[in-house]
């Protein structure tokens, strides 16, 4: 059994070293090719013709922290309806009624954001 | 299993993969090109080699000999690390796919999780092209594509369950595994029985792959490219390369989970030689719906495509896992699991229709006039 896991998962393993590789080469053939000429107005970043004010790390709007949030709850319910998806029927219907319970309560969870006017993105 | 070495055997298959996926790539460029330009009425590019079959390939040379610029003020490791943390999820999203019943790297038994998990990481590499860039609108579009997959990955994932809930398989149902999944489907693929797990499915992809209409993160009318606008050459290639083998590796997960893979109605145990070109058909079928999809639509506002995944999808993909769970429990026949799906493929159509038809909501108008 680990044994043939191991087997499975050494082309992971091997798919992520290609990747990087895949990756890498085509960077580093562009280094050999590209010619390199460093100017002060090239480093400056794009603005849209304009000198760039301040720095570009702006403050975020408070609601992609809200959706995040909310991505995390129906995110990790997700996780649990994997393994969940595969063996409910061997466990019988209990095991439905669980889970309905568990969606019902994330779904009385999104009904609480949405009359919030969380979803509503102003 | 090649040479009885399990590394030697992932080596070859991966480099298999490897030199296809640039191939993939130009010929996936130059095909969205000229697709996109008949439907607008024009001939798309025309002038490189015959019918501008050359065109993607002069590209490419173009890109590779261009300069690699970065910002004087960009945080280095994150600016280029990037573009490895964009492909290579994808990369390794591809070696759990299988092409057909015996062309695949590795048949893993949680295979449409492992990829459905692996190919969302690219979402932190559009984050750390966005902070790394040091640039306005790059921070926009990366916390704009990143509130933007996270809210389409959800239903995807759901309309995923869904699948491999019903999935038949021997002595039972459920399974993970994509060639089992296939193989359950027979004559009937699960398009037939889960039209709402296709549906969703469906328009969480276009999301994920950021096109038309869902591409607010890389606008350039409005972000002037998101994330990648302060990349070029070889670096900014890198991303369109994640974006185009994305393409491909959601458009074969869809033709095996929903399409029925390598079956046919017409017969089970087709031989190789059928395998090849019935997938090759319905993946460019997806491909080409894709294209058609950018073509055809406009863009959506922030506020509409929030809300449509999770007012719409959202509530949408758990009827549908309810539904399922109910229909295995008691055991109900596949013809029920088809109906109850398809109501709610009536209602997603016309909570979509609605919410396309809604009329604009305008500030009220100035009524009095205030002397100051």
């Amino acid at each position: 059994m680990v044994a043939e896991l191991f087997q499975q998962y050494v082309g992971v393993v091997v798919a992520t070293v290609a990747g990087f590789v895949l990756v890498g080469a085509a960077l580093f053939a562009n280094r050999l090719l590209a010619p390199r000429q460093a100017t002060r107005a090239k480093g400056l970043t794009y603005e849209c013709g304009m000198l760039p004010i301040g720095r570009g790390r702006l403050q975020i709007h408070f609601r992609y922290y809200l959706f995040a949030i909310l991505f995390l709850v129906f995110d990790i319910e997700a996780v649990f309806l994997f393994p969940w998806a595969l063996s409910f029927l061997d466990v019988g219907a209990m095991a439905f009624y669980e889970m309905l319970l568990f969606i019902i309560a994330l779904g009385f969870g999104l009904y609480y954001a949405w009359r919030k006017g969380v979803l509503q993105w102003r | 299993m090649i040479g009885d070495n399990a590394w030697l055997d992932a080596f070859v298959r991966i480099l298999a993969i490897a030199a296809g996926v640039p191939v993939a790539v130009i010929v996936l460029n130059y095909l969205e090109r000229k697709v996109v330009g008949r439907i607008q009425n024009r001939l798309g590019p025309m002038r490189v080699g015959p019918y501008g079959t050359l065109q993607a390939v002069a590209d490419t040379i173009k890109l590779l000999t261009k300069e690699d610029v970065r910002p004087t003020t960009a945080d280095r490791w994150a600016f280029e690390l990037a573009p490895y943390v964009v492909v290579v999820p994808t990369i390794v999203a591809m070696a759990a796919l299988p092409f057909t019943q015996d062309l695949w790297v590795r048949n893993l038994g949680l295979a449409l999780f492992f990829i459905l998990a692996v190919s969302t990481v690219s979402i932190v590499g559009f984050l750390m092209a966005g902070w790394g860039s040091d640039n306005k609108y790059a921070i926009l579009g990366a916390m704009r594509s990143a509130a933007q997959l996270i809210s389409y990955e959800i239903p995807l994932v759901m309309a995923a369950v869904a699948v491999a809930m019903v999935a038949h398989v021997d002595g039972g149902r459920g399974s993970l595994n994509l060639i089992e999944i296939v193989e359950g489907q027979g004559r009937v693929p699960y398009l037939i029985w889960q039209p709402l797990a296709f549906f969703i499915f469906t328009v969480a992809a276009v999301a994920e792959l950021y096109r038309q209409p869902f591409d607010i993160p890389v606008a350039e009318s409005e972000v002037v490219g998101g994330p990648l606008v302060e990349y070029s050459g070889m670096r900014w290639a890198m991303f369109m390369m994640g974006e185009y083998v994305n393409l491909v590796l959601l458009s074969v997960l869809a033709s095996l989970v929903f399409l029925g893979g390598w079956n046919w109605p017409l017969g089970d145990e087709v031989g190789p030689a059928l395998q090849v070109p019935l997938m090759v058909i319905k993946v460019s079928a997806f491909i080409l719906f894709f294209f058609w999809v950018r073509a055809a639509l406009p863009r959506l506002r922030i506020d509409q495509l929030m809300a449509y995944s999770w007012q719409v999808l959202l509530p949408l993909a758990f009827y549908q896992i309810v539904v399922n769970g109910l229909a295995l429990v008691y055991e109900w026949p596949d013809v029920a699991l088809g109906a109850l799906s398809a109501v709610g493929t009536m209602v997603a159509i016309y909570l979509t229709y609605k919410a396309v038809r809604r009329p604009v909501r305008r500030p009220a108008p100035v009524t009095q006039r205030v002397e100051v």
